[in-house]
């Protein structure tokens, strides 16, 4: 008897408790979908997660969403997808359904965001992607009007490498000798295709070219070769397993390359981490507006709150992507996903990133291609129209 | 000459893979899956002391042995002595043990996504190169292979010499007539999954100065581990070493002669040559 009396009297409280939450302010439920586990995990922990905590702490911090004066907190539901877009789509359907989320963030990753792009059209969710790289934005766009690109495409990455190494060699500082490889995966591989004729039309000869299968333990056959072939400059279209193993095979090869790039994490704070002082002039994709204050006070901010270090490149978007989302529902003075999505569609964001602004593709144009370790900060060293990009330096050996 | 180096390092690194998950399905007969996150928490205790600490990998490994095996021991006890006495048959007990190692290896994950986050570890250790015939060698490979020749001659060394060694190779055998000449069938099990453990998570503190891990990246090196005991025969160190060492050697030839992309392809062409012809492994007896 005792316990149930206990049972009937908690639960009131509960329902007290809720009621008297709800009538303080009202909650706007925000789902978010990414790799906890899996293969995808290790760049989702550091530029996706720790953001999705840090915006909504942001929001909350200041009293939460202003919405035609009234005031909605941030309820953040999260769903570890574990790099399986089968469980993206589940995830999403059931924020969408279950949980009746008011606005669901875009996912993390290309193949992830693709497998999930439908399910966000089906109901109507504006889907501002941030880390999703594709050459086929023009289709997705028309299949998907809500859907929004800002981190960039891959013909833009590769052209960037070609940019930066071409500017090198017409001032003289390296010659025309460039070993390319490429992990073995769609990213990769799409990279290597773009690369190489983009670095032909810039009067490279490219002396080693191969690919590796993803997960390689040794990669010292890979940079052995390329060591042989005498190159002047070092690119790779890597991931973050190899992208770490690929540079610490340079420093025992001693490599001696004066431009050394390496794609996927370069921008991660672990890979100065590990590497020391022999990361410093590295080449690397991405990168961000690094002395922008906009920037300088978010990175403070992120590890004040996250205790962690954001990344580079991909950190600062995903922030930027949840801000528009943010900007949007305060303008229109509406939490309707329609009016929102609209909203989004036709007009300019300032962002930590700088202004993010749409062409005919809901395609932000303007973006980092190319950054560089300088002196323990990862700088923009090209982009497609961004301000603020540095001139790049040479690798002068690996001390 | 400089292919066949680095390709018995490779080899080296690889029977560091193997050998613990040889100890737990060749001797105490328990399939883990959940193997290769044993590795990557040795490899997360090795960066921790490292960048905390700056604890030579090389001096972790002695606190890290001891506590892999108490954890082991423990795991096999509470979880998996069920297991083994409820099972009828050998198959039996493969089935339970691979699904209930299967759901550990998620509870590993997420344990080690709680305590050290989801994020790459690397950290730079011995990355210095030694040059020998022409050739540059990183010394945390060649450290790695030495402890690699250490642990698995020991272990050879023990199982044929010492009395443990031959009950738990008795076990291996035949655990019901090992029972019938007075060994301690089931404190014997429980020391060879345990040491098993300990090889492991040496093992992944000793590989984490060269490779990048993260949290989920266990499963990568229990499938490699599988591959290699597989090839080299269950419940054979002999076997586990030369599967091992001619799967690093082969895959280093492939890279260095025709492609580094075709290292896969070789390495599975290769396993699949060895289940036609010699299904029982290199050093495997035929199953009666």
């Amino acid at each position: 008897m005792r316990k149930r009396a206990f049972l009937k009297l908690s639960a009131s409280a509960v329902l007290a408790l809720t009621v008297s939450v709800t009538q303080a302010a009202e909650t706007l439920k925000i789902g978010a979908v990414g790799p906890k586990t899996g293969g995808l995990a290790g760049g989702a922990v550091v530029s996706y997660w720790p953001n999705v905590q840090l915006w909504a702490h942001d929001v909350n911090a200041r009293g939460g969403l202003d919405v035609g004066g009234t005031k909605y907190m941030v309820e953040i539901i999260e769903y570890d997808d574990q790099t399986n877009p089968g469980e993206t789509i589940k995830a999403v359907q059931r924020l969408a359904t279950q949980d009746k989320a008011d606005f669901i963030l875009a996912p993390y990753a290309t193949g992830l965001n693709i497998a999930a792009a439908p399910v966000f059209a089906r109901y109507g969710y504006p889907m501002i992607t941030h880390t999703a790289i594709s050459d086929q934005v023009e289709e997705l766009s028309s299949k998907f009007p809500n859907m929004y690109f800002t981190l960039g495409g891959a013909s833009g990455l590769a052209q960037g490498v070609a940019d930066v190494l071409g500017a090198m060699k017409s001032a003289g500082d390296i010659g025309n000798r460039v070993a390319m490889v490429n992990v073995a995966d769609a990213f990769g591989i799409e990279l290597a295709e773009r690369a190489e004729p983009a670095l032909k039309e810039a009067g490279f000869e490219i002396v080693y070219k191969t690919s590796y299968p993803l997960g390689t333990q040794d990669l010292s056959p890979v940079v052995k070769g390329a060591k042989d072939a005498n190159p002047d400059a070092f690119v790779a279209f890597s991931y973050p397993p190899d992208t770490f193993g690929l540079t610490k095979q340079a420093v025992v090869e001693n490599l001696n390359v004066k431009a050394f790039y390496t794609a996927v994490a370069t921008a991660f704070p672990a890979y100065a981490g590990a590497n020391g002082s022999a990361a410093n002039n590295v080449l690397g994709a991405g990168g961000v507006n690094a002395d922008d204050p906009a920037f300088q006070a978010y990175m403070k901010r992120h590890e004040e709150v996250t205790g962690e270090k954001p990344d580079f490149w991909a950190s600062g978007m995903v922030y930027a992507s949840f801000q528009i989302l943010e900007q949007a529902i305060e303008a229109t003075d509406s939490i309707d996903r329609k009016v929102v999505a609209e909203y989004i569609k036709s007009n300019d964001f300032d962002t930590l990133m700088g202004k993010i602004s749409w062409d005919e593709n809901n395609n932000n144009s303007a973006y980092w291609t190319v950054g560089q370790w300088q002196d323990g900060v990862f700088k923009g060293v090209a982009s497609t129209g961004r301000e603020g990009a540095v001139s790049p330096r040479l690798k002068e050996g690996w001390e | 000459m400089g292919i066949l180096i680095t390709g018995l390092l490779l080899g080296g690194t690889y029977a560091l893979i193997a050998m613990g998950l040889n100890l737990q399905y060749g001797m105490s007969r328990i399939m883990n899956l959940a193997n290769g996150e044993i590795l990557v928490a040795g490899g997360f205790a090795a960066f921790w002391f490292w960048t905390a600490g700056s604890l030579s990998p090389l001096l972790t490994i002695f606190l890290l042995a001891p506590l892999a095996f108490a954890v082991n021991w423990l795991v096999y006890v509470v979880v998996l002595r069920p297991l083994v006495k409820r099972a009828k048959t050998r198959g039996q007990l493969e089935v339970d043990a691979i699904l209930t190692t299967f759901g550990l290896s998620f509870v590993a994950v997420g344990v080690m996504l709680a305590t050290f986050g989801g994020d790459y570890f690397s950290y730079s250790y011995m990355l210095t190169p030694v040059e020998f015939w022409g050739e540059t060698y990183a010394v945390n490979r060649i450290l790695a292979f030495v402890a690699a020749v250490i642990i698995c001659g020991a272990l050879y060394l023990w199982l044929n010499m010492s009395r443990a060694g031959m009950s738990i190779r008795a076990i291996a055998v035949s655990p019901d007539s090992s029972r019938l000449v007075g060994i301690d069938v089931p404190k014997l099990s429980a020391l060879a999954f345990a040491l098993g453990g300990a090889v492991t998570a040496v093992g992944g503190a000793l590989i984490s100065t060269f490779l990048t891990l993260d949290a989920s990246t266990g499963v990568i090196f229990t499938l490699k581990a599988l591959v290699i005991v597989i090839m080299g025969g269950v419940g054979d160190v002999r076997g586990t070493v030369v599967a091992a060492l001619l799967l690093g050697v082969l895959e280093t030839f492939v890279a260095r002669l025709i492609d580094p992309g075709l290292t896969l392809a070789a390495a599975y062409l290769l396993f699949i040559l060895i289940l036609l012809f010699r299904p029982q492994g290199l050093f495997g007896r035929r199953q009666s």
